[in-house]
């Protein structure tokens, strides 16, 4: 509206825009712009061939090796369908007991890392100043950097029995948990933690304060808040990341073979199948009991509606 | 206008954001039952002053009461003060009736008592069959509404509404300011409106504070703050004013001191008029623009000041200025209006500034 004021004396000569010049590369620009079909193809080609070939034919092959046999005489891998390997799967105890307590390490290192991530996200998104903020991001993130090995091996240490815990438990008359289950499952809580935090936090940013002034001034105190807004609202988030430690955890078998003690788990059966007992369609078949497990579990969580909002 | 007991006492009210001080030393006293509005530029502290009767924000110092009770130290769950949001901060997870009856719900009344209250309260912004709908179904207005259906049905001695119409186009918004209006009738508590439309102010409130700088720089009806506004900076705020500075009001008014002279109350003319009190000044035309209920003429009076002269489209007259013409601006003596010229707000304290401000449709 403002132009509409302008006085009038004559405006003074403005130095001129250069006008665009026409290179191949504006040509090409302006091809793109007006066939959006090939600029979709161009975009796409190169993560479907990737998720085409490499990632989609990799999981076929397996499910597809996991119906051959291996000839025990000479070792090779016999291409004729058959149900042996599943069978055998599905029945023996070995397997079963193994897939328990597979599962049941995976619950356990997913409910201790979404109770160490809720409160730690909810101060980084919502409490913590933005300076705090960055260097809490920068704290999650710092361990990513070292080796997985690394880790597993400095809790091994940690847990050894002339280690740090042993050390700070002694005075009180406390000994160190040694290697076994608990071991396993303290590990994997800490290498997957930043996992779990990291899609919570992203979650409680996207709440905006404004929502839990609203509840707060609508008579919601802090637990009510929490558990009619907030939580609903980072449902999905939550899952996301329980998605990442249940599944992470079910497929490991170096962490369990470090601190674990004798305890197996699924990984380590498909490691000694496809290492020492050189049964590919056995290991594959194994294999499939995880990817089957958590199918079941995104079925699970499909069902509730938690991803709707994703 | 102050009762006995006011439904909202502040005294000494400060708030500082690290060296920043948002909220200056302010005392107010705001009736039960009154529509008072808090009205100022983006910065000036308003939004502030809302936040911390509601209790989001814990004042620096300074006291707050509510009916005489003392809230300063309350958490806002604790407090009968309810609050519609500049962006509705409606649950986007809940149905409409969910939302209205959250209020309920977190007091604890059963899952029929609170929703049979909740369609009473949408029914009221007659909303009755939306109440299964998602926030993100509705448009906004109907969200608006919703959000004072939600504030209104926990029967708030106190509503706080920040900014709630900034977000609506300007038909939507003169309908809600009427419905706004009536509601604050039809419940009779007390509403306290955040805006920076001056017009909104001017047309809803009892009472405006209008606030510069974390200060209450005048305090009063909409009449008396547009009829004798106190400084340079209400007079350009509430409405529009053509500021003369102590040299042009000698030049022109032949008074001591900073004046203000309303668009309205100049008219425009071929020849200088007679009458009592009557003043004109010669000038030529910069500007002529037609609003349709009238046309404002910005003219560059000979005497130095440019001024901006606001014409009614009334029977008879022929509205044909052009740029370039050369006329004569005449007033009355007793429409000007002297005004404390020390307290200049972050406005641009010259009338042309303003002149993109005063076309309809573009203030704020």
């Amino acid at each position: 509206m403002t132009t509409n004021t302008r006085v009038t004396a004559p405006a003074p000569a403005r130095p001129s825009v250069p006008r665009p010049r026409r290179t191949p590369a504006r040509a090409a620009s302006v091809f793109l712009s007006t066939h959006p079909r090939t600029r979709l193809a161009l975009l796409l080609s190169a993560p479907l061939f990737w998720l085409g070939i490499v990632y989609i034919v990799a999981l076929v092959l397996l499910l597809v090796t996991a119906f051959w046999s291996v000839d025990s005489f000479t070792g090779d891998i016999t291409t004729e369908f058959t149900l042996d390997n599943i069978i055998e799967v599905l029945t023996g105890s070995l397997y079963q007991t193994v897939t328990v307590r597979t599962v049941g390490v995976a619950l356990a290192v997913t409910l201790i890392d979404v109770a160490l991530a809720l409160p730690i996200a909810f101060f980084m998104a919502k409490v913590a100043t933005p300076r705090m903020r960055r260097v809490l991001l920068i704290m999650v993130l710092t361990p990513l950097w070292a080796s997985y090995l690394v880790k597993a091996y400095a809790w091994r240490s940690v847990l050894s029995q002339d280690g740090i815990l042993e050390w700070l438990v002694a005075p009180f008359g406390g000994e160190t948990i040694g290697y076994g289950l608990p071991a396993t499952i303290i590990t994997l809580s800490y290498l997957w933690l930043p996992y779990v935090i990291l899609p919570i936090y992203a979650g409680l940013e996207r709440v905006p304060d404004s929502l839990l002034e609203a509840s707060s001034d609508l008579g919601g105190r802090t637990w009510p808040t929490l558990r009619h807004v907030v939580f609903p609202l980072v449902l999905p988030a939550i899952i996301a990341g329980t998605i990442f430690s249940f599944s992470l955890s079910l497929g490991d078998y170096i962490t369990v073979n470090i601190v674990g003690g004798a305890s197996q788990m699924l990984g380590n059966l498909v490691y000694t199948n496809v290492g020492a007992a050189n049964n590919l369609p056995l290991a594959s078949a194994i294999a499939l009991i995880p990817i089957v497990i958590i199918f079941g579990y995104l079925f699970l969580v499909r069902r509730t509606g938690a991803l709707d909002n994703l | 206008m102050t009762q006995a007991q006011p439904a909202i006492r502040l005294t000494g009210l400060t708030k500082e954001f690290g060296a920043v001080t948002a909220v200056d030393h302010v005392d107010l006293e705001i009736a039960a039952g009154e529509f008072f509005s808090m009205l100022g530029p983006s910065g000036s502290g308003k939004t502030t002053v809302l936040r911390l009767i509601a209790g989001f924000e814990q004042p620096t110092g300074g006291v707050i009461e509510l009916f005489g009770e003392d809230v300063t130290k309350r958490a806002p769950f604790d407090r009968d003060v309810n609050t519609v949001f500049q962006d509705y901060a409606l649950f986007p997870h809940m149905s409409v009736l969910d939302n209205v009856a959250y209020g309920l719900r977190v007091r604890g009344l059963g899952k029929k008592e609170r929703n049979e209250r909740a369609r009473r309260a949408l029914a009221s912004v007659r909303l009755e069959q939306m109440a299964d709908r998602k926030p993100s179904q509705l448009s906004g207005g109907q969200r608006q509404r919703v959000a004072l259906a939600r504030a209104t049905v926990v029967q708030p001695k106190v509503l706080l509404l920040d900014e709630p119409l900034g977000a609506l186009d300007l038909k939507l918004r003169e309908q809600m300011q009427v419905e706004l209006k009536q509601i604050q009738r039809e419940l009779g508590i007390t509403f306290i409106f955040v805006t920076h439309d001056q017009e909104e102010a001017l047309t809803l409130s009892d009472r405006i504070a209008v606030f510069n700088a974390g200060r209450i720089e005048q305090l009063g009806t909409p009449a008396e703050l547009y009829e004798r506004p106190v400084s340079r900076f209400v007079a350009d705020f509430v409405g529009t004013s053509n500021l003369f500075d102590p040299e042009h009001s000698l030049a022109l008014l032949e008074r001591e001191g900073h004046h203000s002279l309303r668009p309205e109350k100049m008219t425009v003319s071929a020849e200088v008029q007679h009458g009592d009190g009557v003043r004109n000044a010669a000038g030529t035309v910069v500007e002529a623009i037609y609003l349709g209920s009238g046309v404002r003429l910005v003219v560059d009076l000979d005497a130095g000041p440019r001024v901006s002269v606001l014409e009614q489209n009334v029977r008879g007259r022929v509205h044909d200025d052009e740029h370039g013409d050369r006329v004569v601006v005449s007033w009355h003596d007793g429409d000007v209006v002297a005004v404390d010229g020390t307290a200049v707000g972050p406005q641009n304290p010259t009338p042309t500034a303003s002149i993109g401000a005063m076309l309809p449709g573009t203030a704020g």
